[in-house]
C-alpha cells in the first residue's frame, strides 16, 4: 500500500518535471513557431492572391515536403539538409560570440572547391580521399572563416562587410580556379570527382536518392559544437564575449582571441558544408558567377534554431523539407520560388520577435482589461 | 586615343549606378543605419521600374497605362513642387527672420507668382510630353526611373519600420530583404507572363548631344554616348553634399550617426530622422536598379550583379563622404570596365588573365583599406545600433 502510494508520488513528480520541461521548451521555442505560422501565412497569402485553387493542395505539398517523393524524396531531403544545417551551425556559433557571419557562403564555396580539386586531381586509396578531402575543405573554409575573424580582433573591422567582400572575392576566385585545374570544358563546369572521393552514400536505405552520411557526419558536428559551446570553458569564454564584449574583456577573457577562434570555427563547419554538398558524384559546380545560397539559408536557421547548435538541427531538416515541398509543388501552377519568399518573411519576423511579442502582450491585456469591464457591466446589471 | 574614350565613356556606366546607389547608402548609414539592403531594393526597383518601361514602350496605351503615367508624374510633380516651395518658404525666414506662416504681403505675391509658373510649366510639360503616343524615349526613361525610386522607397520602409521602430537587428531585416526580392520578382514575372525577363526594346543612350558635344575634349568626353541617369546622378551627388553638410537636416542627421543620445537630448526625433534617411536610400537605392538595367542590358533578369554590395564597398573605400564616394565609384566602375573589356586593349590582353581577376580587384582593395586605414575612418560611432531612448 505504502509503496503504491510512493510509486504514484513518483510518477506524478516525472511528469510535472516533464510537463514543466515541455512548457519550458515551449516558451523558448514560440519565437521559431510564431515566424514560421506568420511566414506561412503570407505565403499562403500570396498563392490565394495569384491561384486560390491551387493554393491550399499547394501549402499541403510544401509542408509534406521531401515525405512527397517516398523514400528517394527523403534521401534527398537528408542530402540537402546536411550542408544548410552546417551553414546554419556555422552563423549560429559565429551569433552566440556577438558576431554575424554573413560569409558562410563563402567559406562554404571554397570548403567545396578544395574538396573538388583533391576529389579529382589526388589520387588516393580508399576511404583516406574523401577523409582528406572532406578535412582539407573544412580547412580551406576555416582559412576563409579566419580572414574576417583577424581583420575584426586586430583592426576593427566590421565582420559583416568583410565577410561580404569575402564572398564576392571566393566567387571569382572558385571560378578562375575550376577553369585552370578541374575544368570539364564540354559542359563548362567542373569534372566529376572520383568514386573514391565520394562520401560513402545511403544508397541501400534510400534507393535512388543522393543520401550520403554527410547528415551523420552534420550531427556529429552539431553534438560537439553543442559541447564546446556549453561545456567547455572556451565556450564559456566565447557565450560571455556574446553578452558582453567589454564585459567579458574587463572580466579578464581574451576577447580578440575569442573573436579568431569563433570565426575560424564558424569557418571549418561552412567548409564542411561544401564538401558535404560537392563530394558527390555527378553534382559539379558551373563556372557562372554565383553566390552559393546555402549559407543565406544558413542565416535563417540560425535565427530560426535560436542561435543554438541542437536548435540549428532541426530548424535545418525543416527547411530542407519545405524546400523539398517547393520542388514537389511544381506539380501545382506557382513556382518554387515561393519558398524564398516564405523564408524572408520567416526571416523578417524572427528579427521583429520581440517587439511582435510585446506588442502582442500588450493587446492581450487590453483584450483582457476589456473583457474584465464587461463582465463587470454585465455583473452590474 | 578612341579606345581611351570608350573606355571613359563605359566607366561612367558602372560609375553612375555605384554613385547613385552609394550615395543612398550613405544617407542611411550616416544616421546610423546599416542598409545591406541595397541589392534587394535595388532588384525590386528594377523589376517595377523595367516593368513601367516595357508598360510604357506598348502603344497604344490602355486605361491603365495612362492612368499609372498619370500617378507617378503627379507624385513626382507634387514631391518637387513641395521641395520648391520648401526651399523658398526656407529662404524667407533666413533673410527676415520671420515665423513661417506670416509672410509679408509682398513675399506672398512672390510664392503666388512663382508657384502659377510652376503649374504652368509642369501643365505644358506634361501636354507636351505626357498626351504624346508613343512618349519621348527620354521621358519612358525619367519615369521608370521614378517608378524604380517609388518602389524603392516603399521597400525600404519595410527594412526602416523593423530596423528603428521593432528594434531589429538591421543586418537580418536587410538580409530578409534580399531574400525576397529576387524571389518576388521570378514569382510575379513569371506568373503573369510565363518567363522571368522583361525585355524592352529602346536603347536609352545619347549618342550625341546637339551642341555640346562639337567642344573639342569636353564633348567628346561628357556629352556623346552617354545616358541622361549620368547627369541625374551628378545632380544628385551635388544635392546629397548639399543636404549632408550645408543644410539642418544633414547636420542632425550626421550627429545622429555619431551621437543619437546626445541628439535625442537636444530634441531631435532619431526615430522620425532615421526613418527619412532609409526611405531616402530605398529610393536612391531603387533608382540605380533600374538606372543598371537600362543602361547594362536589354532586359530584367532578376539581378543587379551584385551592385548593390558593390556600392557598399564604394561606400566604405570613400569614407562615408560625398566626394570620396565619387572617387570611389570611378575606381570601382573603371576597374569593371576593365573586366568587362580588357580583350579591347592590346595591353591587358597580352597579359592573358581572365575577366575574374579584375573583378577581384575592387573587393580586395576595400578589404586592404578596411585593414591598414580602419583607424583613421570615418565611420558613423553608432552605426549599426539599435537607438533605444530608455537606454544610457
Amino acid at each position: 500500500m505504502n509503496k503504491n502510494k510512493k510509486i504514484n508520488h513518483v510518477i506524478k513528480k516525472v511528469t510535472s518535471i516533464m510537463i514543466h520541461a515541455l512548457y519550458k521548451a515551449y516558451v523558448k521555442i514560440k519565437p521559431s513557431l510564431l515566424a514560421i505560422g506568420l511566414g506561412l501565412f503570407i505565403g499562403l497569402i500570396i498563392m490565394l492572391i495569384f491561384d486560390a485553387g491551387d493554393a491550399f493542395p499547394a501549402l499541403g505539398t510544401l509542408l509534406i515536403g521531401g515525405f512527397n517523393g517516398g523514400l528517394r524524396g527523403i534521401g534527398n531531403t537528408l542530402y540537402q539538409a546536411a550542408p544548410i544545417i552546417l551553414t546554419g551551425l556555422a552563423v549560429a556559433f559565429a551569433f552566440r560570440t556577438g558576431l554575424f557571419n554573413i560569409g558562410a557562403s563563402g567559406q562554404m564555396m571554397m570548403g567545396a572547391y578544395v574538396a573538388i580539386h583533391i576529389g579529382v586531381r589526388f589520387n588516393l586509396p580508399g576511404t583516406f580521399h574523401w577523409i582528406i578531402a572532406f578535412l582539407a575543405g573544412m580547412l580551406a573554409g576555416a582559412i576563409w572563416g579566419l580572414i574576417p575573424g583577424l581583420l575584426k580582433a586586430l583592426s576593427n573591422v566590421n565582420e559583416v562587410v568583410a565577410s561580404i567582400m569575402m564572398n564576392y572575392i571566393a566567387g571569382n576566385l572558385l571560378i578562375i580556379f575550376i577553369m585552370k585545374y578541374v575544368f570539364n570544358p564540354t559542359y563548362s563546369r567542373s569534372l566529376n570527382i572520383l568514386r573514391s572521393a565520394e562520401l560513402p552514400l545511403l544508397t541501400s536505405v534510400f534507393p535512388g536518392s543522393t543520401a550520403n552520411i554527410g547528415i551523420f557526419i552534420a550531427i556529429i558536428v552539431v553534438v560537439i559544437a553543442h559541447i564546446i559551446l556549453h561545456k567547455t570553458t572556451l565556450g564559456f569564454g566565447l557565450r560571455a564575449s556574446g553578452f558582453s564584449m567589454p564585459g567579458s574583456k574587463y572580466a579578464g577573457m581574451n576577447t580578440k582571441a575569442n573573436i579568431i577562434t569563433a570565426m575560424t570555427l564558424s569557418g571549418s563547419f561552412a567548409g564542411m558544408a561544401g564538401a558535404i554538398a560537392f563530394l558527390v558524384v555527378g553534382k559539379n559546380i558551373g563556372t557562372a558567377f554565383e553566390i552559393f545560397p546555402q549559407g543565406f539559408d544558413g542565416i535563417s536557421v540560425a535565427l530560426l534554431g535560436l542561435g543554438e547548435p541542437i536548435g540549428a538541427l532541426f530548424a535545418g531538416l525543416f527547411l530542407a523539407n519545405i524546400r523539398m515541398g517547393a520542388f514537389y509543388m511544381q506539380r501545382y501552377s506557382f513556382v518554387p520560388q515561393i519558398i524564398d519568399m516564405i523564408i524572408a518573411v520567416i526571416i523578417y519576423v524572427t528579427a521583429i520577435s520581440a517587439a511582435l511579442q510585446i506588442i502582442f502582450r500588450r493587446y492581450g491585456k487590453e483584450i483582457k482589461a476589456w473583457r474584465q469591464r464587461r463582465r463587470e457591466k454585465k455583473e452590474g446589471q | 586615343m578612341d579606345i581611351l574614350y570608350l573606355l571613359i565613356q563605359n566607366t561612367y556606366i558602372s560609375m553612375t549606378v555605384l554613385l547613385v546607389v552609394a550615395l543612398g547608402g550613405l544617407l542611411a548609414e550616416r544616421s546610423g543605419v546599416t542598409n545591406i539592403a541595397l541589392e534587394g531594393i535595388m532588384i525590386l526597383g528594377a523589376f517595377l521600374g523595367v516593368w513601367a518601361i516595357h508598360g510604357l514602350e506598348m502603344y497604344p496605351y490602355t486605361l491603365m497605362t495612362r492612368f499609372v503615367i498619370l500617378v507617378i508624374a503627379a507624385i513626382w510633380v507634387l514631391f518637387v513642387i513641395f521641395l520648391i516651395n520648401f526651399g523658398l518658404l526656407k529662404l524667407g525666414i533666413k533673410r527676415y527672420g520671420l515665423s513661417g506662416l506670416k509672410l509679408k504681403q509682398r513675399e506672398k505675391m512672390v510664392y503666388i507668382l512663382i508657384n502659377g509658373v510652376l503649374t504652368v510649366l509642369v501643365a505644358v510639360l506634361m501636354q507636351q510630353t505626357l498626351l504624346k503616343e508613343p512618349l519621348p524615349k527620354q521621358v519612358i526613361l525619367i519615369m521608370g526611373i521614378m517608378t524604380g525610386g517609388v518602389v524603392g522607397g516603399l521597400y525600404a520602409m519595410v527594412h526602416a519600420h523593423a530596423s528603428i521602430y521593432m528594434k531589429a537587428d538591421q543586418v537580418i531585416s536587410a538580409t530578409a530583404l534580399n531574400l525576397f526580392a529576387p524571389a518576388f520578382a521570378i514569382f510575379t514575372a513569371r506568373f503573369i507572363q510565363r518567363g522571368q525577363q522583361i525585355p524592352f526594346s529602346s536603347s536609352f543612350m545619347i549618342p550625341k548631344i546637339p551642341v555640346l558635344s562639337d567642344i573639342p575634349l569636353i564633348g567628346e568626353l561628357f556629352f556623346t554616348r552617354v545616358f541622361i541617369s549620368f547627369y541625374l546622378a551628378l545632380a544628385l551627388l551635388l544635392m546629397i553634399w548639399i543636404i549632408v553638410y550645408k543644410s539642418k537636416f544633414g547636420l542632425r542627421l550626421r550627429a545622429c550617426g555619431e551621437n543619437p543620445h546626445a541628439a535625442d537630448s537636444l530634441g531631435i526625433n532619431i526615430y522620425k530622422l532615421r526613418f527619412t534617411a532609409v526611405t531616402l536610400s530605398g529610393i536612391f537605392a531603387g533608382m540605380g536598379g533600374v538606372i543598371f538595367v537600362i543602361s547594362t542590358s536589354t532586359e530584367f533578369n532578376v539581378t543587379v550583379a551584385g551592385f548593390g554590395f558593390l556600392a557598399i564597398a564604394v561606400l566604405i573605400f570613400g569614407n562615408w563622404r560625398p566626394s570620396g564616394i565619387l572617387m570611389a565609384a570611378i575606381f570601382f566602375g573603371f576597374m569593371k570596365t576593365i573586366a568587362a573589356s580588357y580583350m579591347t586593349i592590346p595591353f591587358l590582353d597580352n597579359l592573358g588573365l581572365q575577366k575574374e581577376y579584375y573583378e577581384l580587384i575592387p573587393f580586395i582593395a576595400t578589404l586592404i583599406i578596411l585593414a591598414f586605414f580602419s583607424k583613421n575612418s570615418q565611420a558613423p560611432k553608432a552605426l549599426g545600433q539599435i537607438y533605444d531612448q530608455g537606454k544610457r
